[in-house]
Order: structure tokens, then sequence, then C-alpha cells
């Protein structure tokens, strides 16, 4: 076994506790900002400031009962809350998150601190993130209830409608970026314009950003879209009838999926591990701030925005996201075409 | 080895398909048929058509099927009362299905005959790259392209109408 490849496995590896932990630590800001913005304290209990609350949330779910309803499709309920998590998890496969590196020295071959470089990055998180719809669905429909069910079809509605937005602004992306992987995209996005404007490609596609940002909030059922889970309406949507840890999975599931979200936002519009001040070796630095950025806007957004209706949610995603969504793409190849890429 | 893997979960997963009751059992089987299908894809140097088939076979046009499956609400109540009316399953369509499985079994036999069972290793040299792709598809292919995607807009076009005829209908 060569260091390298010993050194990949621990990657991986860590990336995934990581996740893990993100979702933790995400857990303790939605409440803190929360309560910061309700004017409230939050949890301040258990541990120091309260951070010990996810663990001791863990712990309640993991000690709850798995109820499971008498005239559920037993293999779909079981199923539907792995096949979220798992997408979850595997879409932040291809998210480079940092500059090569040889660990101070330590390995012969620099490593790419990315778990899987596949040159079709770009397409692979659209596949995952067309498949995580799989998860919603079967829970809705397995259930039998008919909360979930609605709530599984809305979701289902909500994210065919706002997949084509996504799918247009990565596609805008790529057209200024000349590939479909994500670290040449970084890559193309080192040094300044004019000496202190970072090359980011948010300067590029302005609209491009804001439909990503949109359309990853739909995808994500993160409010002011989160139909699927309407607590008014549905009571809790498509998990309604979840328990337990197989609930704690799709919690897991949202929390990673905001998380992959703004590190693919990171990676394609605000230059990656780009940024001024540090050396490329401690790059991720900038990524990680970058990527806590975006997911405190994804909180303050929650808490700021009402929901929209249901209808207003699709007239806006097909009538007014999808066609600029069109122009985007179509006026940045004309401006490629123009200017050369 | 992968290849075997891949094909047996393919054509497992599509037998199943038609031995299943519940439709949605169905669906999800043949997303599971496609999944393997792209790891064939995979295997064949092609991964921008393996990620292609994942996104519009087995993320967009299933994500509809189950979408209707479930708006149906067919599962588990196809009794034996439904066969014996369902008009499908009467004589006549039967053995209209009958002689459309003969004719493409012969086709199949036929086209097997045809490359003398040698399929070949696949050149995927020119298929990797996307710009190659795209390129032969506006150049070489360009006709079959354009006449492709006025074929899916005709059809589009039509399943409006019928959906709001069908509505107009309903309000008289």
């Amino acid at each position: 076994m060569t260091p390298l490849l010993l050194a990949q496995i621990v990657l991986t590896l860590f990336v995934f506790v990581m996740l893990l932990n993100s979702a933790a630590i995400m857990v303790y800001v939605e409440r803190k900002v929360a309560a910061m913005l309700q004017q409230r304290l939050g949890p301040y209990l258990v541990g120091p400031r309260g951070l010990l609350q996810p663990l001791a949330d863990v712990v309640k779910l993991m000690f709850k009962e798995e109820l499971r309803p008498r005239a559920a499709d037993a293999i779909l309920f079981a199923l539907a809350p792995i096949i979220s998590a798992t997408c979850a998890f595997a879409a932040f496969a291809v998210v480079p998150f940092g500059a090569q590196t040889t660990l101070f020295g330590l390995l012969g071959e620099p490593l790419r601190l990315q778990v899987a470089d596949v040159n079709v990055a770009i397409l692979v998180i659209f596949a995952i993130a067309s498949m995580s719809v799989y998860g919603i669905v079967l829970a809705g429909w397995s259930s039998n209830s008919k909360y979930s069910l609605l709530g599984g079809l809305r979701s289902s509605a909500q994210m065919i409608s706002y997949e084509l937005s996504y799918g247009l602004a990565l596609a805008s992306v790529l057209v200024v970026g000349n590939s479909l992987s994500l670290t040449d995209i970084v890559n193309h996005q080192s040094g300044y314009w004019l000496g202190f404007i970072p090359r980011w490609f948010v300067f590029l596609q302005p609209l491009g950003f804001l439909i990503y940002l949109t359309a990853g909030t739909a995808e994500t059922n993160r409010a002011p879209f989160d139909f699927p889970e309407a607590e008014q309406e549905l009571v809790a949507g498509y998990h309604t009838e979840y328990s337990s840890m197989s609930f704690a999975m799709f919690f897991l599931a949202e929390y990673i999926n905001m998380v992959t979200v703004s590190a693919v936002a990171t990676d394609l519009f605000l230059g990656g591990w780009h940024g001024p001040f540090l050396p490329e070796s401690l790059g991720w630095i900038w990524f990680l701030l970058k990527v806590a950025a975006l997911l405190f806007f994804y909180v303050w957004m929650r808490w700021t925005l009402p929901r929209y209706r249901y209808d207003q949610l699709m007239k806006f995603g097909w009538k007014v996201l999808l066609p600029v969504a069109v122009l985007n793409l179509i006026a940045t190849a004309a401006g490629v075409l123009y200017f050369g890429a | 080895m992968l290849f075997y893997l891949f094909a047996a979960v393919a054509v497992i997963a599509s037998l199943l398909v038609i031995a299943q009751r519940n439709p949605v059992y169905s669906v999800l089987l043949l997303i599971a048929s496609f999944g393997a299908l792209s790891g064939l894809y995979v295997l064949l140097q092609a991964p921008f058509v393996a990620v292609i088939q994942i996104i519009v076979y087995a993320g967009a046009i299933m994500v509809l099927f189950l979408f209707v499956v479930m708006l149906l609400n067919a599962p588990h109540e196809e009794t034996q009362h439904d066969e014996r009316v369902h008009p499908l399953r009467r004589a006549g369509p039967m053995r209209f299905g009958a002689i459309l499985a003969g004719a493409l079994l012969v086709e199949l036999i036929w086209a097997l005959s045809r490359s003398g069972g040698d399929t070949g290793a696949f050149d995927g040299g020119g298929v990797t790259s996307v710009r190659a792709l795209g390129q032969s598809l506006f150049t070489d292919y360009a006709f079959a392209f354009e006449a492709t995607s006025i074929l899916i807009l005709v059809a589009m076009v039509g399943a409006v109408v019928l959906a709001r005829a069908e509505r107009r209908g309903a309000d008289d």
C-alpha cells in the first residue's frame, strides 16, 4: 500500500466524518442564529454556551423508539432515508476543497484535496442531486399517510421544476470555465483583474450565481422554499411518520445537502480555495470561510423570509427563473464566442 | 469482472420490472437497471454518457414515471376482478403483444447474426471528450439531432393539446 493511497483513504474517511460533524455544527448554528434573530437565548444549558446541544440531540434520537405505521410499505419505508443520506454524502465526493498538498513533505507525490477527481464532476453532482429526489418521494409514498404523500409529491414537483434552472446555471459556468472538471474551474479563477478584483466567476456570472443560489435553496428544500415540510399544512411533510434514527438520516441529509450546495457554489463562483493573504497550501481555510459564509446566508434567509405559496413557487420557477436562466446561458455563450474564452 | 456484475444487475432488474405486481417497485427496479447500464458506460470509457444516462433516464424521466404512478395510486388493488375486465388482457391485444414480442426476438437474432456475435472492444477514444461529442452531434449528425428535437417538440405540444381538450370536455 503506497503512502499516497493510504493518505487518500484517510482523506476519504476524514471527509465523511467532517460532513457528519458539519451537520451537527449546522444544527447548533441554526438554533443559535434563529434565537439571535428572534431575540431569544437559544440552547445554553448543555455544555458551555450550549455547544454540546447537538450531541444531546443525537443521544436523544438514538434512544427513541423506531416507529413504523402498520400500513407502510416496509422495504421502501426503510430504504427512503438510506437513499437520502447516501445521495447527500455521495455528492460531496467530487467536490475539491483545497489545492494539491504533500502534507508538509510527508508524501512523495502531491495529494489532491478531493475524494474522487472525476473529469465530469459537475454532471456527477447534478446526477446525484437528481437521484436524491427519490429518497423524499419514496418516503412520502411508503409512509401511507396523506401528509407524507402530499409532501413527497410537492417536493418531487418542486425539485423537477428547479432542477432545470439549477442545471442551466451550472451550464453557464462551465461555458465560461470551459471545463466540466471542478478542479479546472477553480484553477481558472486564480489571480486578479486590474490587480485587486479576484477573478471569481461570480463577477462574470452574477445572474448565474443568483439563479444557482435560488434553485439550490429550492433543491435542498430550505425556507422560503420548504414546501415538502410546510408544517402548518403538512405536519412535517415527507418525514411525518419517521422517528428516531431514520428521521435523523433525513435531517442529516438536509444539512449535508446544504453544505454540498454551498461548497459547489464556492468552487464554481467564489474562486474555491483561492484568496489573498494565505499561501496556496492553506487555501482550504479560505474555502471553509466561504462555505461558512454561504451557510450563514442560508440560515439567515430561513429566519427572515416567509414561505411562498405553492402556486407562487411553481409560477416563479417556470415563468421567471427558467427563462432568465436560459437567457443567461445564451448571453454567456454569445459573450464567450465574441470575446473568446 | 465488473462487466458481469453490472450486466447481471441490469438483466435481473429488468426481468423483475415485469414480474412485479406493484408498479412503484417496477419503476424502482427500472432505475436500478439504468444505474447498472450507466456502470457499463463507465467501463466503456464513456463517463459523459454514463452521467447523462443517470441524469436523463434515472433522474428526470423516471421521476415523472414515479410521479404518475403515485398520483394514480394504482398499487396492490389490481385484483382478479380488474384482470378480467382490463381491455389489455383480452385475447386480441394479447395476441398482438405476442406478435410484437416475436418480431422483436427475430430482429434481435438478425442483428446478432449480422455482427457475427463479435461485438469486440468499443473504441471510446472520441466519445470521452465532451467537446468531440458536441462537435459530431452538431456537424455530422445535425439533421438527426434537429429531427429528434422537432419530434420531441411535436410530442410535447400534442400532450398539452390533448390534456387541455380533455379538461374542456369535462367542463361542458
